[in-house]
C-alpha cells in the first residue's frame, strides 16, 4: 500500500489530478473517508488530471455525476444516501461500479462492497481503492490500495 | 389537457393541467396510494418509479376528473438527473405521446424550478400575469445555484456551487450533530430556538465578487468544532445554538448574495425554490433583506418547492404557448443537461 500525505485541499486536489494521469478505460476506484476527508476536492483534481474542464461538485443528492471533455469519461458516484448493495443496484448503478464505459470515480465505496475488499492483480473493470484520512484540520493521509498510482 | 411527468431524482411525480391551472398534482412519497398498488415503496430505487408511476398517474387523472382521452399533449423531465430515473419517466411519457398520437415535451428541470416560484392561488395555478425580471435562487439537496431570469423563458446561470449544495451541508452538519437522516428540516427546527450569533462559523465566499457558492469548508469546520467541544451537542440548549449558528452562516451567504446579484443586474424581483427554499431561517432573511432594499419576493410555495410534476407541467405549457417544437420521439434523456444550453 502506497501512503502519502497532504497539507492543504490544493494538494489534495494535486494528488488526485497525478493519479489521474495513469488512469486506464474501465477502472473503478472506490474512495473511502470520513465528511470532510477530502474526497471531492480529490475527484475535483482527477478530473483535471483527465484533462475536463467540468466544474466537480458533490453528487450526493443526484448520485451520479458524469464529466466529459477529457480523456476519458468520468463517472462521479457517491453512495452515501445508499446503504446496500442491493439498493445500488436498485439505482440503476451497478454498471458504473463494475464496468464503466470510461472511468468510475465512487465515494463511500464501502456502501457497495465492504471495509476492505482487497484488489491485488486489479485489471480493467476491476475495484481499487483509496483511503482519506483526517489527520489534523490541514493534514490527509491518502493510502493507494493499488498498483498503477 | 396536458399531463407532466417527473423521475429525476427521488420523486415520482404526475400533474395534470389545463391553461396554467393546475389540475392535480400527485408527489408518490406525499400520498398513499391505494391498497391496490401495493402502496408507497420506498425512495431512492429508481425501479421503483417504474411502480410508482402508473399509480401516480391515475391517481393524478382522478383528481383532475380526467381520463387519458381528454390529454392533448404530454410532458416529462428529460434532464438533469440520475439517468435511471430520467429513463423512467421519460420513456414512460413517449410511449404514452406515441401511442395516443400526442406531442412530447421534454423539459429541463432547473428551468422548470425558475417558474414554481410564479404558481399560486387557488386552485393553483400559474400566475405569469404577474411575471417580471428577476433573480431565481434554486437551492436544494443537490443543487444551489444563481439564476438571471431576463424574460419568460430566457435566463443565464449567472453562479453556483462549486462543492456541496446548501441543502447537503444542512443534512450532513445535521449527521455531524447525530441528528436522525435527513436532518435539515430538523436543524431548521432547533434552530429557531437557538441564538444564531452564539458559535461563529465561516461564510465561504461572502466577500468574493461573482455568484458562486461553496459549503464544503463549512461542513468541514463544524466537524472540527465538534472535535474541539465534544460534550457540547450533549447540552439541548447548546444544540440549538450550535443549530442556529450554522444555518445563519448558510443563509447569510445564500441571502447576500441573491440580493447582491438583484441589484447589480437591475431586476426588481427575487425568487426562490427547491427543496431548502422551505427552510424557515431562510424564508425569513430572504423577507426582510428583500423588504429592506425594496425588492419583490416571491418564494415557491412550500408543497411546491421540492421536486413536482407541476413546474414541469407550468414550463411545458408556456413554451408550447411560445411555439416551441416538440421534442421528437427518437430523442434521450439527458442526464448531464446543463442549464445553459
Amino acid at each position: 500500500m502506497l501512503i502519502t500525505r497532504t497539507h492543504s485541499v490544493a494538494e489534495t486536489e494535486a494528488a488526485g489530478e497525478s493519479f489521474a494521469r495513469s488512469v486506464q478505460p474501465g477502472w473503478v476506484i472506490g474512495l473511502s473517508g470520513d465528511l470532510g476527508a477530502g474526497k471531492t476536492a480529490f475527484v475535483r483534481g482527477f478530473a483535471r488530471g483527465l484533462g475536463s474542464p467540468a466544474r466537480v461538485h458533490s453528487p450526493t443528492f443526484a448520485l451520479l455525476n458524469e464529466y466529459e471533455g477529457g480523456r476519458l469519461r468520468l463517472f462521479h458516484l457517491d453512495l452515501y444516501r445508499l446503504n446496500t448493495a442491493e439498493e445500488i443496484r436498485g439505482a440503476g448503478l451497478e454498471d458504473y461500479v463494475t464496468r464503466p464505459d470510461g472511468v468510475s470515480v465512487v465515494e463511500w465505496i464501502e456502501r457497495w462492497c465492504g471495509e476492505s475488499q482487497a484488489t491485488e492483480g486489479a485489471g480493467p473493470g476491476t475495484l481499487r481503492r483509496i483511503y482519506l484520512r483526517t489527520v489534523d484540520e490541514q493534514t490527509r493521509e491518502i493510502a493507494y490500495d493499488c498498483a498503477g498510482a | 389537457m396536458l399531463l407532466a411527468l417527473e423521475t429525476s431524482c427521488d420523486e415520482t411525480s404526475a400533474a395534470v393541467l389545463r391553461d396554467g391551472v393546475i389540475l392535480a398534482n400527485v408527489v408518490a412519497s406525499q400520498v398513499r396510494l391505494h391498497a391496490e398498488y401495493g402502496g408507497v415503496v420506498p425512495e431512492l430505487a429508481t425501479r421503483e418509479h417504474l411502480r410508482n408511476l402508473l399509480p401516480v398517474v391515475h391517481e393524478a387523472l382522478d383528481q383532475a376528473g380526467a381520463s387519458i382521452g381528454d390529454l392533448t399533449a404530454v410532458a416529462a423531465t428529460r434532464g438533469p438527473g440520475l439517468p435511471a430515473a430520467l429513463m423512467a419517466g421519460f420513456t414512460s411519457a413517449q410511449a404514452l405521446a406515441f401511442a395516443r398520437g400526442l406531442p412530447l415535451y421534454g423539459v429541463h428541470h432547473h428551468e422548470a424550478h425558475l417558474y414554481s416560484p410564479w404558481i399560486g392561488g387557488q386552485p393553483p395555478a400559474a400566475q405569469f400575469d404577474q411575471f417580471e425580471p428577476n433573480v431565481s435562487l434554486i437551492v436544494s439537496g443537490g443543487h444551489t445555484m444563481l439564476v438571471h431570469v431576463r424574460g419568460e423563458l430566457d435566463h443565464t446561470v449567472i453562479g453556483s456551487t462549486l462543492d456541496d449544495a446548501a441543502g447537503e451541508c444542512f443534512d450532513k452538519v445535521s449527521k455531524l450533530l447525530g441528528l436522525p437522516y435527513p436532518g435539515g428540516p430538523l436543524l431548521d427546527r432547533l434552530a429557531a430556538e437557538g441564538n444564531p450569533a452564539a458559535f461563529e462559523f465561516p461564510r465561504p465566499l461572502l466577500a468574493e465578487p461573482n455568484f458562486d457558492f461553496s459549503f464544503s469548508g463549512l461542513k468541514t469546520s463544524v466537524r472540527y468544532f465538534l472535535e474541539k467541544h465534544p460534550d457540547l451537542a450533549d447540552d439541548p440548549q447548546a444544540l440549538r445554538d450550535l443549530c442556529a449558528s450554522v444555518q445563519a452562516a448558510i443563509v447569510e451567504v445564500l441571502v447576500a448574495k441573491t440580493v447582491r446579484a438583484a441589484r447589480q443586474l437591475g431586476v426588481k424581483c427575487v425568487t426562490a425554490s427547491g427543496g431548502v427554499s422551505c427552510n424557515s431561517g431562510l424564508r425569513r432573511e430572504l423577507e426582510l433583506r428583500c423588504a429592506k432594499r425594496g425588492l419583490r419576493l416571491r418564494v415557491a410555495e412550500k408543497r411546491l418547492c421540492t421536486d413536482n410534476a407541476a413546474m414541469i407541467g407550468v414550463l411545458a405549457e408556456r413554451q408550447i404557448r411560445a411555439g416551441k417544437a416538440p421534442t421528437p420521439f427518437d430523442e434521450e434523456t439527458r442526464p448531464g443537461w446543463s442549464l445553459e444550453r
